[in-house]
């Protein structure tokens, strides 16, 4: 009896459920004890709990709002979706242009240009070892005393102007006009996509190549143009009222100054990826694609950058992800993201930290859920078949 | 029958000498080339200029100037001369700052006798206790105690706050990282979950989210009674941030190891403890070292976020000294000697990571 109970005692599986059980009650016991201590805390500082403080008027106004209707008599609700928005703005404004810059310093990276290849190295060797949070604050500090103040503002034809509060554009008054013209935009890109894809097919099936370009332009640039000549768009123009402007759009210095240094931080990362992907690839694929006779560039094109991507892609899509946290700093500079709004402005009003804070990080989990969804099926896709 | 003659060797020809083949080669090889060539140059002539006219040619080195004489058409380098105690020390009072300095000794001489004992046989004992006794050491000199007089973390600050928080943060996270990965590769469900659901919430959240989780949320979790110091509760922030980053590394090294570890271990009939500890670890973290390293560079770059908290880390050094009437509008001079002090920091850091590489994939070849 003893001895069979201390061969189960030793017994791997027994000893693995017995450490699991073990595991579960402590961390039941600290977890309760946290609750515990939690609502004693809260009953004694007389903090509310639950949601319901996302029903009350915010009584906060925001700077940067582009879509969504928003003034300080909209509720906290609003004021959190306001918040994910201009978090989601932030991102892709930042992503679109750490991938230019990326993709460019990647490839001078790589480029048979001394100087072009030393330039790109110093570049990447500068800016990604400076903290990004010293970035923002000096490219803030820089923009508000290198632009002028809005009286002085820089002015591009009375209608676009640029100081040290933001840039302020003319907004499209939102009505049948307006839909026209994105309507037109939208069909003129549709067939552009249609017309690209049989000209691909018929390359593919007869190696006839045919020109899209003259189709492109047409379609996705001067189709919009025209319907917008045709039938005229009313627009709101920024007009100097008191110490700013009021009207049009406007897109806070503030939104400059994170959206610049998140991408030329993140830039460097993209172009290091950019660079060991095409390291990756294998010599003899260069070598081949010159022994048929291929230009340096067709090669790069064809052959390389295809591959090359392949092996980059992943880690890039990785700092879209840690562009897309790193937007959280907008805090320090005041840009009216998620974090700033949600966990310091309506914190600071509700105190009710633990549902806010909860909130936010559920938005940014979720975020980073889609983006490494998004990775799997790249991955997915581009396995290699066969083989 | 003719009779040929040595001929005298000649140079090559002026276009193949070094120089201007290298210029050739390297710049003017092809018409675009020349004209990427000349962006450059362009860009350069745009770039440079301006960059070294603020900080170099028309800067006032002068250290005694004040905000006034200094001029600005330049940087004023006066600013941080008279503010370079408070960069490195923060706030912490001046009649003690041998204790900072004292910290600050020990460990140069810490790695600098580590690296004279490299080979000898004692180095890992000597490693892991330098790392088990030196935090107690350095919490003492900084915070007092023992006879030395107590000074507050609130005055803590400058340089000395980043590497204090950084240090914590890799030495606290990295048992923690190991306990994880191995909770993440564990064969027990429930463990392997716990580590998962962990290890992949910290990673979805920003840092920022985690700090003021930390600093807002966290003391609500303990009794009222339990006074939670600032800076405590950044570096447990920090280092619930950290740990998971390390476990993910660490957990890239157990996978590398061949079954056939596990498998020789248990033939030898080794227990769980044995075999992670003699058998598993030791070949996971030699191999995850380079990442692990890369790891601590980016929480020493991450280190800046305790800025938003409140803390006074180096950069937050300079929002205090600009706020101080004397030295108004001198942000742009404070930030750059931040980012130099971090740049030389970080730079020295990955050259070490790389050298690591280098050094570690040798040994496979």
């Amino acid at each position: 009896m003893f001895t069979k109970l201390k061969s189960l005692l030793y017994n791997n599986e027994v000893r693995a459920i017995l450490f699991q059980i073990l595991a579960v009650v402590v961390i039941a016991y600290f977890a309760y004890q946290a609750f515990d201590n939690m609502m004693l805390n809260i009953e004694q500082r007389g903090i509310r709990s639950g949601f319901s403080f996302l029903n009350d008027e915010a009584g906060f106004a925001v700077n940067d709002n582009f879509f969504l209707e928003y003034s300080p008599a909209s509720t906290n609700l609003q004021a959190f979706y306001v918040g994910i928005v201009n978090t989601l703005i932030v991102a892709i404004t930042g992503i679109f242009l750490a991938s230019i810059i990326g993709l460019i310093v990647g490839i001078s990276r790589l480029s048979s240009n001394y100087l072009i290849r030393k330039m790109a190295a110093i570049y990447i060797e500068i800016f990604r070892n400076i903290p990004i949070l010293l970035q923002i604050l000096f490219w803030y500090s820089i923009a508000l005393s290198a632009f002028p103040s809005p009286k002085n503002s820089i002015n591009f034809f009375d209608s676009i102007f640029l100081n040290s509060r933001g840039l302020y554009l003319p907004k499209p008054i939102m009505d049948g006009q307006f839909y026209f013209v994105v309507a037109s935009l939208i069909v003129g890109i549709v067939s552009y996509i249609f017309i690209k894809k049989r000209s691909d097919k018929k390359h593919d099936e007869t190696g006839i190549k045919t020109n899209t370009i003259p189709y492109f332009l047409g379609l996705v640039l001067l189709l919009p143009v025209v319907v917008y000549f045709i039938f005229g768009v009313q627009l709101e123009y920024p007009v100097l009222k008191g110490f700013n402007f009021r009207g049009g759009v406007d897109l806070s210095i503030e939104f400059f100054a994170l959206a610049f240094s998140l991408s030329i931080y993140t830039a460097t990362y993209i172009a290091e990826a950019i660079r060991s992907g095409v390291e990756s690839v294998d010599k003899g694929q260069k070598e081949a694609a010159a022994a048929l006779g291929l230009k340096d560039s067709w090669a790069m094109r064809l052959i390389i950058l295809p591959q090359a991507l392949r092996v980059a892609i992943p880690p890039i899509i990785n700092q879209y992800l840690n562009l897309t946290k790193n937007s959280s700093l907008a805090a320090a500079v005041g840009y009216t993201e998620l974090v700033t709004i949600f966990s310091g402005t309506v914190l600071n009003v509700v105190g009710q930290a633990i549902e806010i804070i909860m909130l936010t990080m559920l938005v940014y989990l979720t975020i980073s859920l889609v983006i490494s969804l998004i990775l799997n099926i790249f991955n997915k896709k581009m396995q290699i078949k066969g083989g | 029958m003719a009779i040929y003659s040595l001929k005298e060797t000649k140079l090559p020809p002026q276009s193949q000498t070094k120089a201007i083949l290298w210029l050739k080669d390297n710049l003017f090889s092809s018409v675009s080339n020349v004209a990427l060539t000349f962006i450059a140059l362009y860009l350069i002539y745009l770039l440079l200029p301006p960059i070294l006219n603020w900080t170099i040619f028309n800067a006032n080195f002068d250290l005694t100037a004040d905000n006034q004489s200094c001029g600005r058409e330049g940087a004023c380098w006066a600013f941080i001369g008279s503010n370079l105690k408070m960069f490195i020390y923060g706030f912490y009072p001046q009649e003690e700052l041998w204790r900072v300095n004292t910290m600050f000794g020990i460990i140069v001489a810490l790695m600098v006798f580590g690296s004279l004992i490299k080979k000898s046989q004692y180095w890992a004992r000597y490693i892991i206790g330098s790392f088990l006794i030196y935090p107690i050491v350095a919490f003492i000199l900084l915070h007092g105690g023992l006879g030395l007089e107590v000074v507050e973390t609130d005055k803590w600050g400058g340089l000395t706050l980043t590497v204090v928080v950084a240090a914590v943060g890799i030495v606290a996270s990295f048992p923690l990282g190991i306990l994880f990965a191995l909770g993440r590769q564990s064969k027990m469900r429930i463990v392997k979950f716990i580590s998962v659901v962990y290890i992949e919430f910290v990673r979805g959240v920003p840092l920022i989210t985690i700090l003021f989780m930390a600093s807002v949320v966290l003391p609500l979790f303990f009794s009222a009674g339990m006074d939670f110091d600032k800076l405590l509760r950044a570096l447990i922030g920090i280092t619930l941030f950290q740990t998971a980053y390390i476990a993910e590394v660490i957990r890239g090294g157990l996978q590398a190891i061949p079954k056939g570890q596990y498998e020789a271990a248990d033939a030898v009939g080794l227990n769980f403890i044995q075999k992670t500890v003699l058998v598993i670890l030791p070949q996971a973290l030699k191999i995850s070292i380079p990442n692990i390293v890369g790891s601590f560079i980016a929480l020493f770059k991450d280190t800046t976020l305790v800025l938003i908290i409140g803390l006074f880390d180096m950069l937050a050094i300079v929002g205090a000294a600009t706020s101080n009437s004397a030295w108004l509008g001198r942000t742009t001079e404070g930030y750059v000697f931040v980012a130099m002090v971090i740049w030389v920091i970080l730079y020295s850091m990955s050259r070490y990571s790389k050298r690591l590489e280098v050094r570690f994939s040798t040994e496979h070849k």
